[in-house]
């Protein structure tokens, strides 16, 4: 079967403009949640995220390029071109043809969305700018970056909610598996920290307002966060014949859905696709070391999610590490699993356990062992990464240190 | 006062075509100033915006609109007789 490894990387959230600021803060537990900036927020209840500060489009963008660009294709393509780069292709013939794009998004142009609503609904004016469609259509950031770097091969936009970018790079590596191409990038990117974004988020009561504590008794919540992240997936004999840097193998990937709620999770579910992937990738239970979770902060994923992970891993769920990021660079909806990723990678190369920072109190319903607080060395060879969606959409994710 | 109408327009066209508005004459078509169809309808907004005027264009066959693109010096035209119509 032909195996699937990662030769590039990129990304920008609130813990980085790229991965090595990134993985910096994750091994230092540094919080990227702030007082949110965007126009209206003082008519919000929740006013914290991860948003990316300082940020200026015009520093990397021209003028016609940012007509077209919404926040979250920016993000991508910046992500983007940090992979891709450090990947060393470039595309042409063949290779372009046997080369394409899938990336996860929610939201896609939230930004775009929110203004124009604003300018229509409440300055009353009748007039918007022409590329309105083509900047906030969800398949947009895929489409950018296959026109910049000429990816002519299969592309297309995953939107599975907080799962997009897990079922998109779920997609890309079955995609290489089974011969459709031989490079794939893919990850996903999300920017929905403006008025409406939150105002959404706001009324399904599940935010919280001072911090997001991943298992801890007292956790109250989600935090938003924004951002992407952008890998280069490519076929292993093809990357090992080019003389590639290999940075991870992705071993494996399942999705199951509940089937049950569309907002509540469920165990079995869960459990299904952790299974699943573990079964893909060839894993027994005990090879796998540590688990990026889910963990949105939220009373009912924590204690759901650290259920499933006892059940799919048995005695050895004791063992294992599992750890939430968002504590650190907030929920970014349809690109969470892709920065997430980057956790995982950090774990199997540099031995490093991002911690879950925030944590406070132990709860008996999250009885594993979250990392918290501090980071964590470790040898780890397989690590799982888990992504839970609303609407019952489950996508986990196997990976293995380079072959 | 058609002369402000005239320079405006320009204006918009050289931004869109990434010129000096003195680079860009009458006679030059949008062909001509590199302006491709994306770059077009972005200018008809413009002018939208500047004059607060509708301009009756369809991109799905601009030779076909009322609109007359075929040179700057067409459009300007054009323009101007919008303004005239719609302000009256």
């Amino acid at each position: 079967m032909r195996r699937v490894v990662i030769t590039g990387q990129g990304s920008i959230n609130a813990l980085g403009r790229n991965v090595a600021e990134t993985l910096e803060a994750m091994r230092e537990g540094r919080c990227g949640i702030s007082n949110l900036e965007f126009q209206d927020v003082e008519r919000l209840s929740i006013r914290i995220g991860g948003q990316i500060k300082g940020y200026d489009p015009e520093a990397h963008f021209n003028r016609q390029k940012i007509s077209l660009y919404d926040r979250f294709t920016q993000f991508t393509m910046l992500a983007a071109e940090e992979a891709l780069t450090q990947s060393g292709l470039s595309f042409s013939g063949e290779m372009a043809t046997r080369s394409g794009v899938v990336l996860g998004t929610s939201g896609g142009g939230m930004n775009t969305l929110d203004e124009n609503y604003r300018s229509v609904y409440e300055d009353g004016k009748n007039r918007v700018h022409p590329f309105v469609v083509p900047k906030l259509m969800n398949n947009a950031a895929a489409s950018h970056v296959s026109m910049e770097w000429n990816l002519k091969g299969p592309s297309f936009t995953v939107a599975t909610a907080c799962a997009s970018s897990n079922h998109a790079m779920g997609q890309a590596m079955q995609m290489i598996r089974s011969g459709m191409a031989d490079v794939m990038v893919t990850g996903g990117s999300e920017a929905m920290l403006c008025f409406g974004g939150i105002k959404a988020w706001e009324g399904l009561r599940v935010m919280s307002k001072d911090a997001c504590r991943p298992f801890s008794a007292n956790r109250n919540g989600m935090v938003q966060g924004e951002g992407a992240a952008v890998f280069v997936f490519e076929e292993y004999e093809h990357a090992k014949a080019r003389g590639a840097e290999i940075i991870a193998e992705v071993a494996g990937f399942a999705m199951s859905s509940d089937a049950a709620d569309i907002v509540m999770p469920s165990k079995q579910g869960a459990a299904r696709a952790i299974k699943g992937a573990l079964l893909d990738a060839k894993l027994n239970p005990e090879d796998v070391c540590y688990i990026n979770a889910h963990g949105t902060g939220t009373a009912a994923n924590d204690k759901t999610e650290c259920a499933a992970v006892a059940d799919a891993f048995g005695h050895h769920a004791d063992d294992l590490m599992i750890s939430s990021t968002k504590s650190m660079h907030g929920h970014l909806i349809g690109g969470t699993g892709a920065v997430e990723l980057l956790a995982c990678i950090m774990a199997l190369r540099d031995g490093v356990i991002a911690p879950t920072i925030g944590y406070q109190e132990p709860d008996p319903e999250c009885a594993l062992d979250v990392v918290p607080n501090e980071a964590r060395e470790a040898r780890v060879d397989a690590v799982l990464s888990n992504a839970f969606a609303f609407g019952g959409l489950n996508a986990v994710l196997a990976l293995r240190a380079a072959p | 006062m058609s002369d402000t109408i005239k320079d405006r327009v320009i204006a918009i066209i050289a931004e869109q075509a990434v010129l000096e508005p003195g680079d860009v004459t009458p006679d030059q078509t949008l062909e001509d100033l590199g302006i491709d169809s994306l770059g077009l309808v972005e200018s008809i907004f413009a002018i939208e915006e500047a004059f607060d005027i509708s301009v009756p264009f369809n991109a799905n066959d601009p030779s076909d609109s009322e609109f007359d693109i075929s040179s700057v010096a067409a459009i300007i035209k054009a323009v101007e007789g919008l303004i005239a119509t719609q302000a009256a």
